[in-house]
């Protein structure tokens, strides 16, 4: 098979390849430490691989599979992980000088879980520091760059996750989202990303940033590959005791492209201002696709809209800064070179070893939860929380799944995001509610703007409704076409 | 005229509870330990590690909780207080501050001046923090992490108490309680139980509180006595001067006996408290507070009305037995074993007792068993040894924990009522003092004594006395004959 052809298929169709002999598992390793060789340097989607271990670890998996005690569909798929996502004897830093060298010497459950799938790990993908960031700037390694065009952003902060998946160097990736880090990169690389309701895939050893919004989730070309994923990743963890055992862990059954009788609503309060029209365009039109397989759209007013954005700052800060307090020298990761007295070791470790962004937010955080301060702001901000989910609960009284844009715009320039972060926050608008209110929602590409840049739409459901969102994402999928190729495959068959 | 003062006291009690296992990893709470031997990636603040809470900890604190009387707050939460300190790897310590698990609870104590109630004002459960070792030679220090996520329950009375005996009996009455419910271990000495004092002074008769004073490393009951007694007479100094006290934080030095400020409240640092997102709150059901109730151990009061009751103790031995979980269990297994309350309650009361004081020991550490004091008992009781030899045997117990038969056997301990040899060593005693045979055939009942005494001297106490009398009784009367 030659490599274009192999690295032009999604994850599930390659396991399939790989079970029936068609494919080694080394081979689909090969192809992809290969192709990543020739393009990362542009894309900038990794921050640390191993090609031996990788290569290791696929001759390993695929003797299990001719010996037949691995025959899940993701075995021998090579996979990228998220940089806070902790892989046991592998870095892991958060894209923060903070953490350098550190090795954590275990797994979190997610990617234990997909190692013993028998999914192939290429390495750790890039990230803001910290995932705190839309566009995975603020990294200690450098930027990464959008694979449809490396002038602008990939999205963050799984944009190292989600760019290595459009680029076609990684099958499929783990991802985290906090406020929308992984709906709003894939939307911008034009892969599909799903972040679960609240609890179904663990923390554990997920380096929390705001630990009551925080997700594990996937990235990868298509819903079908989410949803398969999905079961993998899904399920309680009595190392993380906000996990929740889902009953029913088969998600792909959904997929038929049916959606008759499916009632989809549109929040009318996120197609105002601040939307680029032709994206406001796109999402009209895939309500028209909808409309076509069967579903009902309509137009709805959510409300809560504009308070999700300031409550989302205040109450993932409040958390980042305590989260983020044990990063201090005493431990692992970077320590300070001269310092007299732990105050000075503390206070010099900490100014050198988080960037300006982190910075922000720990200050932020640590502002809200002051004596004197904590009503007015974290306390109310946990208000308008419960709120926002009070008008999402009334809203699927109506609407089996909520339709909308993942961001106001496609993928910015490189740059142009930092030099105002209060534009870049207001950025999150129509995804960190779903966050604050726990719930599930799907980022499924949705052609591209007037700059050949990627646009994605948002499938939102209740809790616990993942296939919900997943059916109407497949259904939408399925008007589209064939699902988007990576983009860096595309150019060398242009 | 002089002013007079009162003192009012509230405490802070931590209380390492006795779990096997830490309050949110599997880790083993077992004292020592090669530094960082009982460590994993949650109790050292790895990155991306989780806390996930110990069922059993709760189990403890409701029980401690409905002991005390307290309110239960069936929907309880976690909360982070956060501050930067190395024995604390996650900077902050996950503790209780909006919604503690017991509230609003009282216990009773007793002092000369007659029974009080102390209020419980809450209960909470947190996590300790590991030890910082500071290298003697470099400059530098270490840290162990071994206690790191022990768990621990605060409980905070109100400002009830009024001088150093009512706190020393608080803290008992705290201490018997919780040893009785299994919960901890209590030991003031080695940390498991630590007294913070909250102490101020105003005018008798006033009704408002004076500026209060937070005085922490108080290690026994003697320290905390005499704290209490030197940070009053401090207040009461400063008020008679026409200073102000201060609101601050003070370390004891017990060898010194005074007190040093740590920090004063202006200094006090913002804890930055919100619930920790990582815990679910905790649900307690009622059935759960039912289980517990069910499950609570028969407490001191109860125990010594029963034995009172039961064995026919005295309120003194009943009150003294109970005093100590592990000295009222030893005589309830004694009792059963040999059927002899009195005769168990005697044995620790009188030489037990003796030996704890000889060896200024806790009862708690008190390591033979019921079964080889319940031996001895029945070896006296059927004659074997003489309570003489009984004495020497049971030291042999309470040092090493002997099996008595063994040890006396072994030994040749047991008591001679051979009517033969007996009667040729009271024959020699008799033949040997002459004047004492005088005295006692002159009447002087007296030296009968002394040559019954004689006897069990020669025979190394191994004598049956009973026979010693009946047969010396027998040779004298012959002698008088013969005479």
């Amino acid at each position: 098979m030659r490599p274009e052809e192999l690295l032009s298929m999604t994850a599930l169709e390659l396991g399939k390849k790989i079970q029936a002999g068609e494919v080694t598992a080394v081979e689909a390793a090969q192809a992809a430490l290969d192709h990543m060789d020739k393009v990362d340097g542009t894309i900038g989607a990794f921050v640390y691989t191993d090609r031996e271990k990788t290569l290791d670890q696929a001759v390993k998996v695929q003797k299990d599979i001719e010996r037949g005690t691995l025959t899940g569909p993701f075995a021998g798929v090579p996979y990228g992980v998220k940089d806070n996502i902790c892989t046991r004897g592998m870095r892991t830093t958060c894209c923060s000088k903070i953490l350098d060298g550190f090795v954590p010497p275990y797994s979190a459950e997610a990617e234990e879980r997909m190692r013993k799938a028998g999914a192939v790990l290429l390495g750790k993908t890039n990230m803001d520091e910290f995932a705190m960031g839309s566009t995975t700037e603020t990294s200690c390694y450098g930027p990464a760059k959008n694979p449809w065009n490396p002038d602008h952003v990939p999205g963050g902060s799984s944009g190292g996750s989600c760019g290595a998946v459009a680029a076609g160097e990684a099958f499929f990736a783990l991802g985290s989202d906090t406020g929308g880090s992984i709906r709003q990169p894939a939307s911008f690389c034009g892969v599909t990303g799903l972040k679960p309701t609240y609890g179904t895939v663990s923390r554990y050893g997920l380096i929390a940033y705001g630990s009551s919004l925080d997700q594990i989730g996937p990235i990868a070309r298509d819903v079908s590959d989410c949803a398969a994923l999905l079961g993998l990743l899904a399920g309680r963890d009595p190392k993380d005791a906000t996990s929740i055992d889902r009953e029913d862990k088969e998600f792909t059954s959904c997929l038929t492209g049916d959606v008759k009788g499916m009632r989809i609503g549109i929040p009318s309060d996120y197609l105002g201002e601040g939307l680029d029209s032709e994206i406001r365009d796109r999402i009209f039109q895939a309500a028209d696709a909808l409309r076509d397989r069967g579903a009902v759209v309509e137009e709805f007013s959510l409300g809560m809209v504009e308070y999700a954005v300031p409550s989302y700052y205040i109450i993932a800060s409040a958390e980042a800064s305590s989260n983020l307090s044990r990063f201090d020298g005493v431990k692992y990761g970077y320590r300070t070179k001269e310092y007299e007295g732990i105050h000075e070791m503390y206070k010099k470790t900490r100014s050198e070893g988080f960037g300006t962004e982190v910075k922000r937010r720990i200050m932020l955080g640590t502002f809200a939860l002051s004596s004197g301060y904590y009503d007015a702001y974290y306390l109310k901000a946990l208000k308008v929380k419960a709120m926002i989910k009070e008008a999402f609960d009334r809203a699927f009284q109506s609407w089996d799944v909520i339709l909308g844009p993942v961001a106001p715009t496609t993928a910015p320039r490189i740059g142009e995001s930092l030099k105002d972060p209060l534009k870049m926050y207001l950025g999150d608008i129509y995804t960190v509610s779903v966050n604050l209110a726990g719930l599930p929602a799907l980022s499924v590409p949705w052609g591209r703007d007037h700059k050949g840049l990627p646009i994605g739409v948002q499938f939102i459901g209740n809790c616990f409704q993942e296939k919900a969102v997943l059916q109407a994402g497949f259904a939408l999928e399925k008007a589209a076409g064939d699902p988007a190729k990576p983009a860096g495959i595309q150019k060398e068959e242009a | 005229m002089k002013r007079e003062y009162e003192t009012v006291i509230g405490l802070e009690v931590h209380v390492e509870l006795a779990t096997k296992t830490k309050i949110f990893c599997s880790c083993s709470t077992q004292f020592g330990g090669a530094p960082n031997t009982h460590t994993c990636p949650v109790c050292t603040g790895m990155p991306g590690s989780l806390p996930v809470l110990n069922k059993q900890v709760v189990e403890y604190a409701l029980a401690v909780g409905l002991a005390a009387n307290c309110q239960i707050n069936q929907y309880c939460k976690f909360d982070r207080k956060n501050y930067f300190y190395p024995d604390n790897p996650q900077n902050y310590q996950i503790s209780q501050l909006y919604l503690p698990i017991c509230h609003d609870g009282w216990v009773e104590i007793e002092t000369g001046e007659g029974k009080k109630k102390i209020g419980i004002h809450e209960i909470h459960m947190e996590e300790d923090a590991g030890k910082l070792v500071h290298d003697e030679w470099e400059e530098c220090s270490f840290v162990d992490y071994n206690r790191s996520g022990v768990p621990l329950i605060e409980i905070v009375s109100e400002p009830d108490m009024r001088n150093a005996q009512e706190v020393i009996a608080y803290l008992e009455k705290l201490r018997l309680m919780i040893q009785y419910l299994g919960a901890s271990d209590c030991k003031l000495q080695e940390g498991s139980m630590r007294a913070d004092v909250n102490l101020s002074v105003r005018e008798k008769g006033s009704s408002s509180f004076g500026t209060r004073t937070e005085m922490k490393n108080l290690n026994s009951f003697k320290a905390i006595a005499r704290a209490i007694e030197g940070e009053r007479q401090r207040q009461i100094d400063l008020l008679e001067e026409g200073k102000q006290v201060i609101q601050e934080t003070r370390r004891w030095d017990d060898n010194k006996e005074t007190s040093k400020a740590m920090r004063s409240k202006e200094d006090a640092k913002d804890y930055r408290y919100f619930p920790d997102p990582d815990l679910p709150p905790v649900s307690i059901s009622d059935q759960w507070i039912e289980n517990v109730k069910a499950r609570q151990p028969e407490m001191k009061e109860e125990k010594m009305e029963r034995y009172q009751r039961e064995y026919q103790l005295s309120s003194y031995d009943a009150d003294l037995l109970t005093n100590s979980k592990h000295m009222a269990d030893l005589f309830e297994e004694t009792a059963a074993l040999t059927k002899k309350p009195k005769e168990a309650a005697n044995w620790l009361m009188v030489e037990g007792m003796r030996l704890l004081k000889e060896y200024s020991m806790e009862p708690e550490k008190i390591t033979f068993s019921a079964e080889n004091l319940a031996k001895l008992i029945i070896l006296v009781d059927n004659g074997t040894v003489t309570r003489t030899v009984a004495k020497e045997v049971f030291e042999k117990i309470f040092s090493e924990n002997i099996d008595p038969q063994v040890y006396v056997e072994e030994k040749g301990l047991t008591s001679v009522n051979d009517e033969e040899a007996l009667f040729g060593e009271i024959q020699k005693v008799v033949n040997e003092n002459p004047q004492s045979v005088k005295d006692y055939l002159g009447g002087k009942e007296k030296a009968m004594g002394f040559l019954v005494g004689q006897t069990m001297r020669a025979m190394k106490g191994k004598a049956d006395p009973a026979a010693v009398n009946r047969i010396l009784k027998e040779i004298l009367s012959g002698v008088k004959e013969i005479v």
